[in-house]
C-alpha cells in the first residue's frame, strides 16, 4: 500500500509543489518549520482542502484525480488536530462514540472497551468535555479517531500546544497506538524528540516542497540532519527491552550490543527505541574496567565528521550493525589518533528510553 | 376597548402568514448564503454582503419602487411572468412576500453570519472527518451549536417583517386579505382619524415588538454568558 499525492498551489507568497509517494504503513513524519506547507499537505490528503490538478491516490483506491472527488467523510480517516477539537455540545462518551456509530458494522475493528484501555480513557467516560485538561482532551480525540477504525490516522502536531509535562504523559500513549494499532499514521510535527520517538521514515519539508525523504535511520546517519537542531547529534537504537533485574535494570538489544539500562518499574518489555544523544556518548581505546560507566560497546569508526564549533562527530557501526553517533573535540581526536576503520570502546554514559 | 374588528383580525392573519413565509424562506436561503460568506474565499463575498444588506440604509420606498417597477405588469420579471401564463407580482401576497425576504434578509443572516463565524471550520471537518455527510453535519454538529444564531435570526426576521410598512405600500398598496398588514391598516385607521382602532393595533404591536426584543437579547446574553 501506498500513499501517493501530487499537488501544486500557489496562494498569495505561499507555494506548495508537491508530487511523491511513501509507503501507507507504520509511522510517517512529516517535518520541518512552521508555515512550509506540512500541514496544507495533510489536508489535501485528508481532503479537507479541495486544491485543482491535484491527485492522491491510497494504495489503488483514488481519492482525488481531475473530476473525481471522494469526500472527507468518505475516507475513512482519524485525524487529530492541534488544538483539542471535541464537539462541545457532546460528552466524553458522545464524542468517542460519533465516528463509531457512523462506521459500518463490517468495517469496526475497534470497540469502545479496548480504545479506552488503550488510552486509559476509563475514568473520563462520564465526564463533561470542558472539565478535561489539554492533555486528556487530546487523548480523548486520539481515541475518537481510532474508533472510526480509519484506513490511516492523521495527526496534525497533536503535542504542540501541550505543555511539557503533559506531552510527556501522552507520549507513552502515541507510541503504543503508533506499535500496537496497526494503523499507518502521518505525524506532522517541527519537534525533532517526536519524530526520534514515533516516526519510522521522515519527510522533510521547507518552503512548500519536500527537500528529502528517507527512513528515521538514514536521516539520524546524517551529521547535519535538522532532527539534530534542538540537542545536537543522537542516535536512535531499536532492540528489545527485558524484565528487571535486582538493580532496576533491564537488558537491551542483542549480545554484543547489549546495553543496560534504567526504566520506569512500569516500563513493558518488548520492542523499544534507545535515544543516546553523541556527546552522552566517550571513546576509549582500551575498555576501561573500574569506571562507573558501566555500558561499554565495541563500534567501529566508519567515518569522522568535522562540525561546527570545533567538535568531531565519529559515525560509528554497532556490532549488530546500528548506527552510533559520538562527539568529541578534535584535540581528543588526534590525541587518540582516531581513523576511520578502526576498532573502538563507546562509553555510553546516558541513554533516554523512547517508548 | 379591546375588541377588534373582522377587518382587524383579518389584517392580523395576513401579517402573521406573511411573518411565518418570510421566515420560513429566509432561514432556507440566509442559512447556505451566511454559511458561504463565513467561509468562502471569493472576490465576490463582499458585494455580495453589501447587497444584502442594502435594505438596512436604504429608505424601504427605494425597496419597494424597484420592486414594483420590476415585478409590476411592464417590469422584466412581471412581463416575463405574465408570457409564461402567470400574473405579475405587483399588490399581491406573492409579490409583499418576495419584497419582505429582500427587506428581512440582512436580519437573517447578519446572526447566522456570526453564529458561523463563530463556530469556525474545525468543528465542521472534525464531523466529516468522522464519517458524516452534509446533512447529518448540519444537524448533530452545526444546528446544536449555533441554536442560538437560529433563534435569533428567525425571531428578528419575524420581528423585522412585522414592522415592514414603507416597502408594501409602495408594492402592495392595501387589498385586505392580501396585502392589507397590520403597519398598513394602523396607517390607515389614522388617517381616517380612527384613533381608538390605530391605537389598539399600535398597542399590541408595541407589546409584542417588546416581548420579541426581550427573548433575543436574554438568549444573546445566555449565550454570551455560555462562552465565557
Amino acid at each position: 500500500m501506498t500513499l501517493k499525492v501530487r499537488a501544486q498551489l500557489q496562494r498569495g507568497d505561499f507555494r506548495l509543489d508537491v508530487d511523491t509517494s511513501w509507503p501507507a504503513q507504520g509511522v510517517t513524519a512529516l517535518f520541518g518549520r512552521s508555515g512550509c506547507g506540512k500541514t496544507t499537505l495533510l489536508r489535501i490528503i485528508a481532503g479537507l482542502e479541495r486544491v485543482r490538478g491535484a491527485q492522491v491516490w491510497f494504495g489503488d483506491a483514488c481519492w482525488q484525480d481531475g473530476a473525481h472527488w471522494v469526500p472527507v467523510e468518505k475516507r475513512r480517516l482519524g485525524l487529530v488536530f492541534q488544538e483539542a477539537s471535541l464537539l462541545p455540545h457532546l460528552s466524553v462518551t458522545g464524542n468517542l462514540l460519533y465516528g463509531y456509530k457512523r462506521t459500518p458494522l463490517s468495517l469496526r475493528r475497534l470497540q469502545l472497551p479496548d480504545v479506552s484501555a488503550m488510552l486509559g480513557l476509563e475514568s473520563l467516560l462520564s465526564r463533561p468535555v470542558d472539565a478535561l485538561s489539554g492533555g486528556q482532551k487530546q487523548r480523548v480525540a486520539l481515541g475518537r479517531a481510532l474508533l472510526c477504525s480509519p484506513q490511516q490516522l492523521l495527526l496534525d502536531e497533536p503535542l504542540a500546544a501541550l505543555d511539557t509535562q503533559t506531552k510527556r504523559e501522552i507520549m507513552p500513549f502515541l507510541s503504543r497506538l503508533a506499535q500496537a494499532s496497526g494503523i499507518p499514521m502521518v505525524l506532522i510535527t517541527h519537534a525533532p524528540d517526536e519524530v526520534q520517538r514515533l516516526a519510522d521514515r521522515v519527510v522533510f519539508m521547507g518552503d512548500g516542497g519536500i527537500d528529502e525523504q528517507c527512513s528515521l535511520q538514514q536521516a539520524l546517519a546524517k551529521p547535519d540532519s535538522p532532527l539534530f537542531a534542538d540537542e545536537g547529534p543522537s542516535s536512535v537504537l531499536v532492540g528489545e527491552l527485558g524484565a528487571a533485574d535486582a538493580h532496576g535494570t533491564r537488558l537491551f538489544g542483542p549480545v554484543g550490543s547489549q546495553l543496560r539500562v534504567q526504566a520506569p518499574d512500569d516500563t513493558n518489555a518488548g520492542p523499544t527505541r534507545l535515544r543516546v544523544l553523541a556527546r552522552d556518548v566517550s571513546v576509549a581505546l582500551d575498555d576501561p574496567a573500574r569506571i562507573s560507566i558501566r555500558n561499554h560497546l565495541v563500534v567501529t569508526i566508519r567515518q569522522l565528521h568535522d562540525l561546527p564549533d570545533n567538535r568531531v562527530l565519529l559515525d560509528t557501526v554497532m556490532q549488530d550493525g546500528q548506527t552510533l553517533l559520538i562527539e568529541i573535540t578534535p584535540w581528543s581526536a588526534q590525541q587518540l589518533e582516531l581513523a576511520a576503520g578502526q576498532r573502538v570502546f563507546a562509553l555510553i554514559k546516558t541513554v533516554a528510553l523512547m517508548r | 376597548m379591546f375588541e377588534l374588528s373582522t377587518s382587524d383580525w383579518q389584517a392580523i392573519r395576513l401579517t402573521l402568514t406573511l411573518c411565518f413565509f418570510t421566515t420560513l424562506i429566509l432561514l432556507t436561503i440566509a442559512t447556505p448564503l451566511a454559511w458561504w460568506l463565513a467561509s468562502g474565499r471569493s472576490a465576490l463575498r463582499v458585494v455580495v454582503q453589501t447587497v444584502v444588506a442594502l435594505p438596512l440604509v436604504l429608505p424601504p420606498t427605494v425597496l419597494g419602487f424597484y420592486l414594483l417597477v420590476a415585478l409590476g405588469p411592464r417590469g422584466p420579471v412581471g412581463s416575463t411572468l405574465e408570457s409564461m401564463g402567470l400574473s405579475h407580482l405587483a399588490f399581491s401576497f406573492e409579490g409583499i412576500l418576495l419584497a419582505s425576504v429582500l427587506y428581512s434578509m440582512p436580519f437573517a443572516v447578519q446572526p447566522l453570519l456570526e453564529a458561523f463565524n463563530n463556530l469556525g471550520r474545525r468543528h465542521v471537518e472534525v464531523a466529516s472527518s468522522l464519517g458524516a455527510g452534509t446533512l447529518d453535519r448540519f444537524v448533530t454538529v452545526i444546528l446544536p451549536l449555533c441554536r442560538g444564531g437560529f433563534i435569533v435570526a428567525a425571531t428578528l426576521s419575524f420581528a423585522h417583517t412585522v414592522g415592514e410598512f414603507g416597502v408594501i405600500l409602495m408594492l402592495g398598496g392595501s387589498i385586505p386579505g392580501e396585502t392589507k398588514v397590520l403597519s398598513i391598516l394602523i396607517y390607515e385607521h389614522t388617517e381616517a382619524m380612527n384613533y381608538a382602532a390605530a391605537h389598539r393595533l399600535s398597542l399590541l404591536l408595541l407589546v409584542f415588538s417588546f416581548a420579541v426584543l426581550f427573548v433575543v437579547y436574554s438568549i444573546n446574553r445566555r449565550f454570551q454568558v455560555a462562552k465565557i
